[in-house]
């Protein structure tokens, strides 16, 4: 088929191939970059954090009217009302292990600071920032860790500390993340490191596989890995305790918690949000990742839809415009794919021409979005993807109209209108 | 004349229904993206104190020194307790206040209730005037319950409902932590997004509420902890919330009014004068380097509105172009196919104004179909943001006279300008040409 008569004929209604064209880059643009946003938060959600899900459960309470902290004594009045719901808590029956923890991945509750190799370093720079996971030696089995070096924490490692207090563990269990940034050899096991610019040691004496940071935020992504783990109960007037329920209890022991603990004082804040699963935990995480994903599939959904149509609407203005011509050209021999082939091969040229500008766009857009709203670079196979994309669409949507206008007989070529 | 144009844009409408709804579709579907998107871009963008946001500000002061500088050379966004209380003292706006985010528990008179946890701030008495906080019942304490460290307390309507059944209850007695705080003022339906006198604690929007503003000094007195962000640069020497008051971690929003240039000219001078005096005693050892932003450039900087939202409704308006582009094509086949329709038309005496006027009208019924389809598909998108965007944010999203209006005017106008084109190409059409052909 030559191309010339096709382009020349084009010629004669610019307008309306330029209006497609243009549809068709702008839809390519969009769609890539979408397409790209949404690739990126379906892989933002499905990063494991490193806990075993499941049967995973967080209370979080207040004890009302408990001491400060700041008295002789408080911190060890606090200890005791926390090993109290402690106890409370392990004689559940359906409950297969409990710890008290400051925080859990994906919670957005973080304590944060930095790990040296030398003591008195400054407390910005050391050499990795991690943040700060507190338990007792529950902690691993509870959350559900894999311990790939060393040990994990047993009760003589625990000790308890004020909230605000400083203080400083003789053992650590760090990720395997942190530990390789601190000792790329792979050696860090048994090595002492200086938390937050401290001068006392704290041996490394486990790693653990994979642990996430409790922040989602983007400014923990220089180190969403790097965590430490101190053996320490944490004394507040608050605390969280992280339950492992025996398999399928989860509900039941989240439904029981609240009265087991008032069971132990009436004296505490448990609200609606006290008691939640992890999926909970989750879901909440990643509620704004899931909705802008859900937000531009919708979009990309109309916008390939809406281009369809247009497709559709302005080639059938065509194949009426020229139902004159198709039937001289069938009088003359022409067989019906060739005017099939004909508008198929008009709606290549046009999306292909859409398609180059609309590469150009994508590229433009990305750069907008990285240099503006920190996004990352679109992937070339984004790109070429759409590409196909967009020429498929145009194939698809040309092809109702193409057949129409095979299907007009030799005989209009002999009627005057 | 417009209603007989109006006839024959119907008429035409009706002859290629599929085009027709195509079109309309089309506008519906872009305006009703673009809208949802903008409705919640507006809720996050808007000036929670419009009437004097030019009047508050917010000043930063670089405790830290160069070492812990953002990337743009600003200082800590927050205070540490010195610093502020040390602003506090000298008192040199027209009002000012510390504060600091608390969430104590409230144990209700009734016994059989369990205690509920409240969230709120630890203020000055200036905070209410400068503000503006509403009040159903009384008012905010005065500067002497300041410094006699008073135990009242200002709660929330919604926190009245609960506790006192909505009834006036000024001077009635609260238990907050076990301590007993009498009630001078509940405010009136106050929850302002974002919350703009303490952006770092709440990362701007929230769907926590102000149930309780209390003393700032009768907070620290007691001991009751800040529930918010603490930051440090070192590790507090001390321990315990004392121990955080004494250290440089900083965990305080402060904000000042200043009333006019000159008042915010000396209010710069006095910070900078501040942190000399500092650099002098040997506690700074570094030059000044403070902040003092007003409210809008507050936010701005605090990068309140979400990235997330600016994409979405980026893109949105982006499928909104693409619909027109479509719009813009479908018309001018649309027009082009009534050639000679125009062409009879002029040769009969119409002037090109004429033709304009007949197209333009086709394009603003083809807008206006388009916008109240929009419309109902804006109600349905602004009812389901709740399941697309974070609780705090969705919240926001409303759908009102002026949006509703939005969306109508977006469609018609913007309908209108893709028939522009159309409708040019239309007026052109040569008279003899097309008599001839026929």
């Amino acid at each position: 088929m030559k191309l010339h008569p096709m382009i020349a004929a084009l010629r004669r209604h610019k307008a309306g191939v330029v209006l497609i064209a243009l549809q068709i880059a702008l839809t390519l643009a969009i769609v890539c970059n979408a397409v790209f946003i949404i690739g990126q938060r379906i892989e933002r959600v499905n990063r494991p954090t490193g806990l075993v899900e499941d049967n995973l459960m967080l209370v979080s309470q207040g004890w009302v009217g408990a001491p400060s902290g700041d008295q002789p004594g408080d911190v060890e009045k606090l200890d005791s009302l926390l090993q109290a719901d402690l106890a409370a808590l392990r004689a559940m029956p359906d409950v297969e292990s409990v710890v008290p923890i400051n925080s859990l991945p994906l919670l957005n509750s973080s304590w944060t600071g930095s790990v040296a190799l030398k003591p008195g370093s400054d407390l910005r720079a050391g050499n990795a920032r991690s943040v700060y996971y507190f338990g007792d030696e529950h902690l691993l089995k509870t959350l559900g860790l894999k311990l790939v070096a060393g040990r994990g924490f047993t009760a003589a490692d625990v000790q308890n500390r004020g909230f605000r207090d400083s203080g400083t563990p003789a053992v650590i269990i760090v990720t395997k993340a942190l530990a390789d940034k601190l000792y790329p050899k792979g050696d860090a096991l048994g090595k002492a490191i200086y938390l937050d610019g401290g001068s006392s040691p704290s041996t490394i004496i486990g790693e653990v596989e994979r642990l996430q940071a409790p922040a989602t935020g983007s400014w923990v992504n220089g180190f969403l890995w790097n965590a430490t783990i101190e053996p320490f109960r944490l004394n507040a007037n608050f605390s969280r305790y992280a339950i492992r329920t025996r398999p399928g209890r989860l509900q039941a022991v989240m439904h029981a918690v609240p009265n087991v603990l008032y069971g132990v004082s009436r004296m505490r804040v448990l609200d609606d949000d006290s008691v939640k699963s992890f999926a909970q935990i989750r879901q909440e995480a990643y509620r704004s990742d899931v909705g802008m994903a859900v937000l531009m599939g919708v979009v990309c959904l109309i916008l390939l839809g809406v281009t369809a149509a247009g497709i559709v609407g302005l080639t059938s203005f065509w194949v009426g415009q020229r139902h004159r011509q198709i039937g001289v050209r069938r009088a003359l021999g022409a067989r019906k794919i060739d005017i099939l082939h004909y508008f198929q091969m008009e709606n290549l040229l046009i999306s292909g021409a859409g398609a180059v500008i609309g590469l150009g766009l994508a590229i433009g857009l990305n750069m907008l979005l990285m240099k503006r709203f920190e996004m990352d670079r679109l992937p070339v196979l984004y790109v070429l993807a759409g590409i196909v994309a967009v020429m498929a669409l145009g194939q698809g949507a040309v092809f109702a109209p193409a057949r129409r206008a095979s299907n007009v007989p030799p005989v209009v070529a002999t009627r005057s209108v | 004349m417009f209603a007989y144009y109006f006839e024959l844009a119907l008429r035409s409408l009706k002859r290629s229904r599929g085009l027709t709804l195509l079109m309309v579709l089309a506008i519906g579907f872009g305006v009703a993206a673009s809208m949802t998107t903008y409705s919640v871009f507006r809720a996050v963008s808007g000036d929670p104190i419009p009437w004097k946001s030019s009047k508050l500000f917010v000043p930063q002061i670089d405790m830290w020194g160069p070492k812990a500088r953002d990337p743009n050379g600003d200082p800590p966004d927050a205070m540490d307790y010195a610093d502020a209380m040390a602003l506090m003292r000298a008192h040199r706006a027209r009002y000012q206040s510390a504060m600091y985010q608390i969430s104590p528990s409230v144990v209700p008179a009734d016994a059989s209730k369990h205690p509920i946890n409240v969230s709120g701030h630890a203020v000055f008495s200036e905070f209410f005037p400068m503000v503006d906080v509403p009040f159903k019942y009384g008012a905010g304490w005065t500067a002497d319950d300041d410094t006699q460290r008073s135990a009242v307390v200002v709660i929330s309507s919604k926190l009245n409902d609960k506790l006192f059944g909505g009834q006036n209850s000024v001077g009635r007695t609260l238990d907050i932590e076990g301590k007993d705080y009498r009630v001078v003022g509940v405010t009136d339906h106050w929850n302002p997004q974002p919350r703009f006198f303490d952006v770092v604690n709440t990362g701007g929007f929230t769907d926590g509420a102000e149930d309780v503003l209390l003393p700032f000094n009768r907070a620290i007195d007691v001991g009751m902890p800040n529930n918010g962000n603490t930051n440090c640069n070192e590790v507090p020497k001390e321990s315990g919330f004392v121990g955080l008051q004494h250290s440089s971690c900083v965990w305080m929003a402060y904000m000042v009014q200043l009333d006019d240039a000159a008042a915010v000219q000396a209010y710069r001078e006095y910070l900078d004068g501040y942190a000399r005096d500092q650099q002098k005693a040997g506690r700074f050892g570094w030059a000044p380097n403070n902040r003092l932003r007003d409210v809008p450039a507050w936010l701005d900087a605090e990068h309140v509105v979400p990235s997330d939202t600016k994409v979405s409704l980026l893109v949105a308006l982006g499928l909104l172009v693409v619909c027109l582009v479509n719009t813009a094509g479908l018309l001018l086949a649309k027009f082009l196919r009534r050639s000679s329709e125009i062409g009879v038309r002029r040769a009969l005496g119409a002037q090109r104004s004429a033709i304009y006027a007949q197209f333009l009208t086709e394009a603003g019924i083809v807008g206006l179909a388009g916008g109240v389809l929009g419309l109902l598909l804006t109600g349905v998108g602004v009812a389901s943001v709740g399941w697309v965007m974070p609780k705090d944010i969705a919240s926001l999203a409303r759908l009102d006279v002026s949006l509703l209006a939005i969306t109508l005017l977006v469609a018609v106008v913007a309908t209108m300008l893709a028939g522009l084109y159309p409708t040019f190409r239309a007026s052109r059409v040569q008279p003899a040409w097309q008599l001839k052909s026929n």
